[in-house]
């Protein structure tokens, strides 16, 4: 049994101890556990870690982590390797041994396994020198390297829970809140609401019980950060919440996960009961009058419901929809209580903020942005994984110099930012700097921090239509605006891309947009039309060429496209009549095969299966189909 | 039809029940973990029977049309039965970006059953969601609770072979 940490002073006692003993061993080897990596395998290539480590008895010297993500999820497995801070990527079962006896033995780097730059061809060995992390700044995610997320001593011997010693032993609560107000922490989950004002408001709020929630309830498709927060380092995120409950003067708390993120509420649910023998969490927390203690609560799948007011109802146990914020969650929340809502990564940044001050905080990014954000760096991007910049770093540098720009040698065309509330910011406003109120203007927001590169090949009415569809099918049917104007709002941009378009559709679009927005009962329905009308305002020609010319240019839009083989490439080799699911393609051995277009289902599934030698399936949009050559033998030797 | 479906899926009848009271007396009978409670029952019988329901209500004294109103309106809660094996082909933008169009085709394809079906064995269940939350390994498929990233047609005749 641990014994309780009674008073601040036996915290930082602790933390000696554990660098202490930290310091004995020589090297460190972690291998990233991240839902990413595990994905890859990295559960098995810890065991295999494990069994090479023992089998040349090296574990006296060398210390086994598993971590949490570290951002670079398209490489996993990650593995790195300390005191070198050698970086292996893509790691596999079969490197496991080499790694062992090469590295960990002879000191040898294993060439094959580090980073290499795509364009020079040259190798990386050290983390911190590849791209993709020298240029960010890693001041909440960073930490995740150094922590195995099941074991609290991990985050105590990096200066855990110091933060909530100096808030317990220094500040009153005003003092904690003044502090968030100075740094002026903006909120990540979406809004950009300031949080200290939140927290003002929720503190002043008339009632005795109070709350303090977590939101962990990440809807936005293509955006993961707070899953890999929560997932990588829970102590961070409750240490954020208990200040929070301090402040405001709560003693019961909730975190919100959502469903489908279940090794989040694992480590998660693990944290908590660490904190609680620890005496971190119930009640005279680091002996102080303090007592505080949470409960997790998973959610089942409503987009919605992330949504602060529809957040708090499922926590009641009753249905996730939003109500009419006539008075703020703040002051009526969970049961009609005071209930400050705020969301993982923003508490995440809150033991950042005490420890090193409000004026350092201040220092870093744009006026009224501080801090960093994490963004999730996905689509058709070389480096994909999170990245957690400045504010004020821009759009470029991010999918340029982060990122590594567009795989393939195509052409960026757009980045989604926001999510279904957010909008695609075009190739003009790649030098815009990272800025809640930036991307406000632009008709985009910051939303949770989705970032979605988009190159030549994507589709903007498919992009818009594919938003609506989501919001359609996730929108709670509450407010009228929100569930009928959705619904024909898709229904429009469903016929653009059959090419069924009328010359007035757009102002159609841009007319009952305006009308979602302003009638609409939450932000779901408010910021719906965003990708819709950004999508118009900025690729106006490619919905035109849809509308007028019948043509998808970039060949998405099924209702616009017809498959076509073709004679001068297919060699017969029958891969395409084998899988055709719609008994659309007619062909013989050597024989040129011809798709029977009133058969053809679009699926695309001929272009998928033929030979990459052959590439002999296209796609053609706003053009007739050639005619089938009379003669389809194919001679012999022509292979 | 629901009785018989129901016995098929969990054997015996009062020690299902008692599972039931079990979950409920874990959350305290409380009425404000009524969506954690349903969850649990979903995982123990992999959705959600009228008997379980029937019996949730008088556990809890609530009010069948409330349970059902919760059971309605969330995603992951399912009135029918599911297969053994739970496909889930994510189409969250990044994913959409990466083509996951063309994989949940090849999915189609070789369950023969479109997204929100069960194939009649009760072998597999199709399923799309909004987001995984692994953007970098798009398109992405979740078999039970393993993630693949964007597997081939023949790849994905081989893990659904290994699913009983």
């Amino acid at each position: 049994m641990v014994r309780k940490i009674k008073a601040p002073k036996d915290l930082s006692k602790l933390k000696e101890t554990l660098l202490a003993k930290r310091n004995v061993v020589k090297s460190r080897v972690v291998v990233c556990g991240g839902t990413g990596c595990l994905a890859y395998g990295s559960k098995k290539v810890f065991e295999l870690f494990k069994e090479e480590i023992d089998r040349h008895n090296l574990f006296a010297e060398v210390e086994l982590k598993n971590s949490g993500c570290h951002g670079f999820c398209e490489n996993g497995v990650v593995v790195l390797l300390f005191p070198q801070e050698i970086c292996y990527l893509r790691v596999r079962v079969e490197d496991v041994a080499e790694i062992v006896s090469s590295t960990l033995i002879k000191k040898e780097i294993i060439t094959r396994l580090l980073f290499q730059d795509l364009n020079s061809g040259e190798r990386i060995a050290k983390e911190a020198e590849i791209p993709f992390y020298k240029h960010q700044s890693q001041l909440v995610f960073g930490s995740n390297r150094f922590i195995d997320p099941k074991e609290i001593n991990d985050y105590i011997a990096i200066g855990g829970y110091e933060a909530l010693a100096k808030v317990l032993e220094e500040m009153t609560p005003q003092e904690v809140i003044e502090e968030v107000k100075k740094a002026n922490v903006r909120g990540r989950g979406g809004g950009g609401f300031p949080a200290g004002i939140k927290w003002e408001t929720t503190r002043q709020a008339p009632g005795e019980i109070k709350y303090a929630v977590v939101n962990c309830d990440e809807g936005d498709p293509g955006a993961y950060m707070d899953r890999s927060i929560m997932e990588g380092n829970p102590h961070r995120v409750l240490e954020g919440l208990i200040i929070n409950a301090y402040a405001i003067g709560a003693s019961e708390g909730f975190i919100y996960i959502r469903q489908e993120y279940p090794l989040a509420t694992e480590n998660t649910l693990h944290a908590i009961s660490q904190a609680q023998e620890y005496g971190l969490l119930g009640k005279n927390i680091l002996g102080s009058s303090f007592h505080f203690s949470v409960t997790v609560h998973r959610g089942a799948g409503a987009f919605v419901s992330g949504e602060s007011s529809a957040l708090m109802a499922a926590i009641e146990g009753r249905v996730g929809q939003p109500r009419p914020k006539y008075t703020r969650t703040a002051v009526s929340g969970i049961w009609g209580r005071p209930s400050n809502l705020n969301n993982v990564e923003t508490l995440a940044n809150i033991p950042l903020v005490i420890n090193r001050g409000a004026d350092w905080y201040s220092s870093i990014g744009t006026e009224n942005s501080k801090g960093t954000k994490i963004f999730s760096l996905v689509g058709n991007v070389n480096n994909t994984g999170l990245v957690e910049v400045p504010m004020g770093t821009t759009i470029r540098e991010i999918v340029y110099d982060i990122g590594g720009g567009i795989p393939g040698g195509k052409e960026f065309k757009a980045v989604q930012i926001g999510g279904p509330s957010g909008g695609c910011i075009p190739q003009q406003f790649l030098d815009m700097p990272i800025d809640f109120d930036e991307f406000s203007k632009v008709g985009a927001m910051m939303g949770s921090g989705g970032m979605i590169v988009m190159d030549e090949e994507t589709c903007m009415v498919d992009v818009a239509r594919y938003f609506l569809d989501f919001l359609a099918e996730e929108s709670c049917g509450k407010c009228v605006p929100c569930r009928e104007g959705i619904k024909q709002l898709l229904a429009i941009l469903q016929r653009i891309s059959r090419g069924e378009g009328n010359e007035g559709d757009l102002s159609v679009l841009e007319e009952l947009a305006d009308v979602i927005s302003d009638a609409s009962l939450c932000a779901l329905g408010q910021t719906a039309a965003n990708p819709v009308l950004t999508a118009i305002k900025y690729f106006r020609e490619e919905y035109l060429a849809h509308i007028l010319e019948k043509r998808c240019p970039t060949k998405v839009c099924q209702g616009l496209i017809t498959y076509f083989i073709d004679p001068e490439k297919c060699r017969g080799c029958g891969a395409c009549l084998k899988n055709c699911p719609s008994e659309a393609i007619d062909g013989d051995r050597r024989q040129i095969h011809v798709i029977l277009q009133d058969k053809c289902i679009k699926c695309g599934i001929c272009a998928d299966v033929c030979p990459e030698k052959f590439h002999a399936v296209r796609k053609l949009s706003g053009e007739p189909v050639p005619a089938v050559p009379l003669n389809r033998e194919i001679c012999r030797g022509e292979n | 039809m629901a009785t018989a479906n129901f016995a098929s899926v969990k054997n015996g009848g009062m020690d299902t029940f008692g599972k039931i009271t079990e979950i409920c007396l874990k959350y305290g009978g409380e009425e404000s973990y009524l969506i954690q409670i349903l969850l649990e029952i979903q995982n123990e019988f992999n959705w959600l029977p009228k008997e379980a329901m029937l019996r949730l209500q008088d556990e809890l004294h609530v009010p069948l049309p409330r349970l059902y109103e919760i059971a309605t309106f969330y995603k992951v809660f399912s009135l029918i039965p599911r297969g053994r094996n739970l496909i889930k082909v994510c189409t969250g933008t990044a994913c959409h970006v990466r083509k996951a169009p063309v994989l949940i085709n090849r999915v189609i394809q070789l369950l023969r059953i479109k997204p929100g079906e069960t194939t009649d064995d009760l072998r597999f269940s199709l399923e799309t969601v909004g987001c995984l939350g692994c953007c970098a390994l798009g398109p992405v498929l979740l078999i039970n609770s393993e993630y693949h990233s964007n597997p081939t047609t023949s790849q994905l005749e081989k893990l659904f072979s290994e699913c009983l």
